[in-house]
């Protein structure tokens, strides 16, 4: 057998490099994006108007594209988070839902305590003891699926089903089950606006969430260690991994995750709804998963692809109710073009993709040497 | 076409991106007749094998069959069935919860209705006539490895088939079951079908085969009749080059200069697990060749997996270099200078979806620690390196490991431990599945490498491979150390006795 890639020289360059982008991971979602934009571009122009308003005093930034970056912050976090626990375990975290109703609770728990007319440095005292304590809170309960799906050998699905169906009364039970609504419209910030800062908070946390993961990813081994143990635990083991504390640290990762998106839902509203705060969620950070192209049974992965399928999704609504879909229907228009878009990141179609392009290219290739 | 030949294949191409599979190959494969296909590891014959069922769609040339005037195009490998070409697997791949009948016709009735008291009568029949000792009713996991191959086989020779192709059917075989089998292969030989055989082991081939048909490097070598061809010339066109390499690593192999009265790179005393070894004591010295011997499931990969902590160790003392050190598991075992090559490659060593690069550096780094990521051009240095080092062949360092040929894939995991330049080397059947040219590149790299200082263990399956390369040999038997073979009793008769036990004491 030859070894070279110099038997099979690519014909030009500019050919390769279509090729590459096209065989790239990120090649649909971002193909998914443009292809949407370019319908509703046609089909309402004004979808992607943005102007500057002013609300309650506030000069801040409005238009449908702000929504979609704004509202679609916490799939993208929890994106980041499914993806690990998808790459090393092998299956998905269904319990991250009820877990943001957990880790809402406790932040309203510590919050509520306080006099709404508390100074600038208690409120900040507050927030960031709120904030903790829901980070370590959270990932206690990332730990106990971790555990159970690395030591317990429990299938992930089935592991978070525990939480998924106890997470709410949790978080109820920490509240007492009452219905609070925090008056301190400081509160508001972190899902809302920052007065004088014209964008979305949310979208600043997101920026900093990804940046912290891009930072993990480029300075540790969290890529290659997961993914080894989520291609071949036995393999990895024998080469110095701890498969268990790996598959135990994604979960934790993807609690701390739940953490930033709980505190994120419970500052949109300044209050909690045990049963409808990120509800369904998880479906939509799993989907955000495979809409990147990702192998959900786990092994390699590529993170920018799950956020940019995290924002396809959440462009995929927004563009849908400014089209006057009523609320209940969106989910069935959603569903059909999930279902495309899925199909079209699926492996196997990638690679008939591939060997159609590779047929079409090569085809080309003879037609340009019988013309030489 | 060949008035007698049930298959010809002209001209056959196959492209792979950057890689040319075959190019330009001729096969034929006449009625009654068991032909050897043989070549080193990404030689062709597999994609060959793949090509003519269907697996993968020809990139030029054509296949004529007996019986079909034009050529014939297969598209899949049910087509493949339906012209009556048929393929038995090295992996089994029949259902082991379904009885042998049920293996044996699943899948080909037309109509909806089963009539089982039929079906069950036919299989009998057939493997009577076939003189294979399974009853019809009997499931499938009951019967050894070697009767459901060969249920494997009356499958496919109830299919009608004219060419049979039997892809390693005897490496999970012991030898009479291999005896057994060739006894099948040489009735349905006289019962006119047309056998492909491709092995990895000569002696079979000399045993049982009437022509062999070599490839080298995806091209066609010859075609020769059995008798033609000697095995030193076999092995030499499979290789393209005069073969007398076994002879010269005898010469290059010294070992002289092993101190032995020195303080031993590895020592241990009382070792043991829980994988059903009794406790043992082993050590090994600074530019050691030494080896575990013994039948399969004698205890000799556990033995070595307990040194490197790959099983739960229950008890011992272990020593590096005169040192205790606790080894409890694999980690610890590396940072003390420990490597190991597994004996299951596919399971304990590639890690498939993982670059070649990745593939290479991973013990290396895991090493190094998590917070400590080497820099891409750090890896893809390492990487080069030993890719032209082991003179690993693949498309870039950037392949997926499992797109290599199995004794490429051998030669990464080494590189990955070669890598993490361990004092101490332990390579579990490093030699298995792959082709004899790769073979003699590892075991001449395994002197080089004791030559250099390192201590290396070497496990294989394969007896005078071990009296070639080793220095020393413990002998195992039921988990326990048995012997320990050294000097002039190194040789077949001495160790053969040794593992039998009773002639040699």
């Amino acid at each position: 057998m030859t070894t070279s890639g110099k038997t099979l020289k690519p014909n030009t360059s500019v050919k390769s490099a279509l090729g590459r982008l096209a065989s790239n991971q990120l090649f649909i979602p971002i193909l998914a994006l443009i292809l949407l934009s370019l319908f509703v571009l046609i089909a309402k122009p004004s979808f992607f108007n943005i102007e500057f308003k002013n609300v309650d005093g506030n000069n801040i930034l409005q238009g449908n594209l702000i929504t979609v970056l704004d509202k679609a912050s916490e799939l993208a976090i929890l994106a980041i988070g499914m993806t690990l626990v998808t790459s090393a375990s092998g299956g998905q975290d269904i319990s991250v839902g009820a877990m943001i109703a957990i880790a809402g609770s406790v932040v309203i728990r510590v919050v509520k305590g306080y006099a709404p007319d508390i100074s600038g440095g208690q409120f900040a005292g507050m927030i960031i003891t709120a904030f903790l304590l829901c980070v370590v809170v959270s990932a206690l309960f990332g730990a106990f699926n971790g555990s159970l799906v690395a030591f317990f050998k429990i299938q992930p699905m089935v592991a978070t089903l525990i939480l998924f169906t106890a997470g709410r009364s949790i978080a109820q039970w920490i509240n007492n089950n009452e219905n609070i609504t925090i008056k301190d419209n400081r509160f508001g910030y972190f899902g809302g606006f920052i007065p004088g800062v014209p964008i979305p908070t949310p979208i600043f946390i997101t920026a900093i969430c990804l940046g912290i993961m891009a930072l993990v990813l480029k300075f540790t081994n969290l890529r290659l260690y997961s993914q080894s143990v989520g291609i071949n635990a036995s393999s990895s083991r024998l080469n110095g991994i701890n498969p268990k504390m790996m598959k135990l640290l994604t979960f934790i990762i993807l609690g701390v995750c739940v953490a930033v998106c709980g505190f994120i839902k419970v500052s949109r509203v300044s209050q909690i709804r045990y049963t409808t705060i990120g509800n369904a969620i998880e479906m939509d950070a799993i989907l955000a998963v495979a809409l990147g192209g990702n192998n959900l049974g786990g092994g390699k992965f590529n993170m920018t692809a799950s956020v940019i399928g995290a924002y396809v999704i959440q462009f995929l609504t927004t563009a849908l109710m400014s089209f006057k879909v009523p609320s209940t229907a969106i989910y069935a228009y959603k569903a059909v073009i999930v279902i495309v878009l899925v199909i079209l990141s699926a492996p196997i179609v990638r690679e008939k993709l591939n060997d159609l392009k590779k047929k079409l290219f090569s085809s080309q290739q003879t037609k340009v040497k019988e013309v030489s | 076409m060949e008035k007698s030949a049930v298959l010809e294949m002209r001209g056959i191409c196959k492209y792979f991106p950057g890689v040319r599979a075959l190019e330009n190959v001729d096969f034929t494969l006449r009625e009654g007749e068991i032909h050897a296909l043989m070549g080193e590891n990404g030689a062709g014959k597999s994609t060959l094998i793949k090509v003519l069922t269907g697996v993968y769609p020809k990139d030029g040339g054509n296949i004529h069959l007996k019986g079909k005037e034009s050529e014939v195009n297969i598209r899949s490998p049910q087509d493949a069935q339906n012209m009556g070409i048929s393929t038995v697997y090295q992996e089994i791949t029949l259902c082991p919860n379904l009885t042998v009948a049920e293996n044996m016709y699943i899948g080909r009735t037309k109509s909806p209705l089963t009539n089982w008291k039929k079906i069950n009568s036919d299989a009998e029949k057939l493997l009577q006539s076939l003189g294979i000792p399974a009853k019809a009713k009997q499931q499938l996991s009951s019967c050894s490895i070697a009767v459901q191959q060969m249920v494997a086989i009356a499958r496919a020779v109830d299919m009608e088939c004219k060419v049979l192709i039997l892809d390693e059917p005897t490496s999970s075989l012991d030898e009479q079951e291999v005896e057994k089998l060739f006894k099948l292969m040489r009735d349905l030989r006289e019962k006119g079908v047309g056998i492909i055989f491709v092995t990895h082991f000569l002696e079979q081939v000399y045993e049982v085969c009437d022509r062999i048909t070599v490839l080298r490097e995806g091209k066609l070598v010859g075609e020769y009749i059995i008798e033609d061809l000697p095995r030193v010339q076999l092995v030499s066109k499979m290789l393209g080059k005069e073969f007398d390499d076994m002879a010269e690593i005898k010469s290059e192999s010294d070992t002289e200069n092993i101190d032995y009265n020195g303080t031993p790179v590895y020592e241990a005393t009382g070792l043991a697990g829980t994988t059903g070894i009794k406790p043992f004591d082993f050590s090994i010295h600074k530019g050691e060749v030494n080896g575990f011997t013994g039948l399969l499931g004698s205890g000799r990969s556990e033995c070595v997996r307990a040194i490197f902590g790959a099983d739960r160790v229950t008890g011992g003392i272990v020593k590096i270099n005169g040192k205790k050190v606790n080894i409890n598991k694999p980690l610890d075992a590396m940072k003390n200078g420990i490597s190991y090559l597994p004996e299951d490659r596919k399971r304990d060593g590639i890690v498939g979806d993982l670059s070649v690069r990745d593939n290479i550096i991973l013990a290396l780094q895991v090493m190094k620690g998590f917070f400590r990521p080497f820099s891409r051009a750090q890896a893809e240095k390492f990487a080069d390196e030993y890719i032209k080092l082991l003179n690993i062949k693949t498309a870039s360092a950037d392949t997926p490991i499992k797109s290599l040929s199995g004794g490429n894939q051998q030669k990464v995991i080494l590189a990955r431990w070669l890598l993490a330049n361990p004092v101490y080397l332990i390579l579990d059947e490093p030699t298995r599945g792959i082709d004899i040219g790769t073979k003699v590149e590892i075991q001449k790299l395994v002197l080089k490498l004791a030559s250099e200082g390192k201590s290396v263990t070497f496990i294989s399956s394969e007896l005078d491979e071990m009296i070639r390369t080793c220095s020393r040999l413990v002998v195992m038997r039921d988990g326990k150390v048995v012997g320990e073979l050294k000097g002039d009793d190194l040789n077949q008769n001495k160790i053969m006795a040794t593992i039998a036990g009773g002639e040699g004491k």
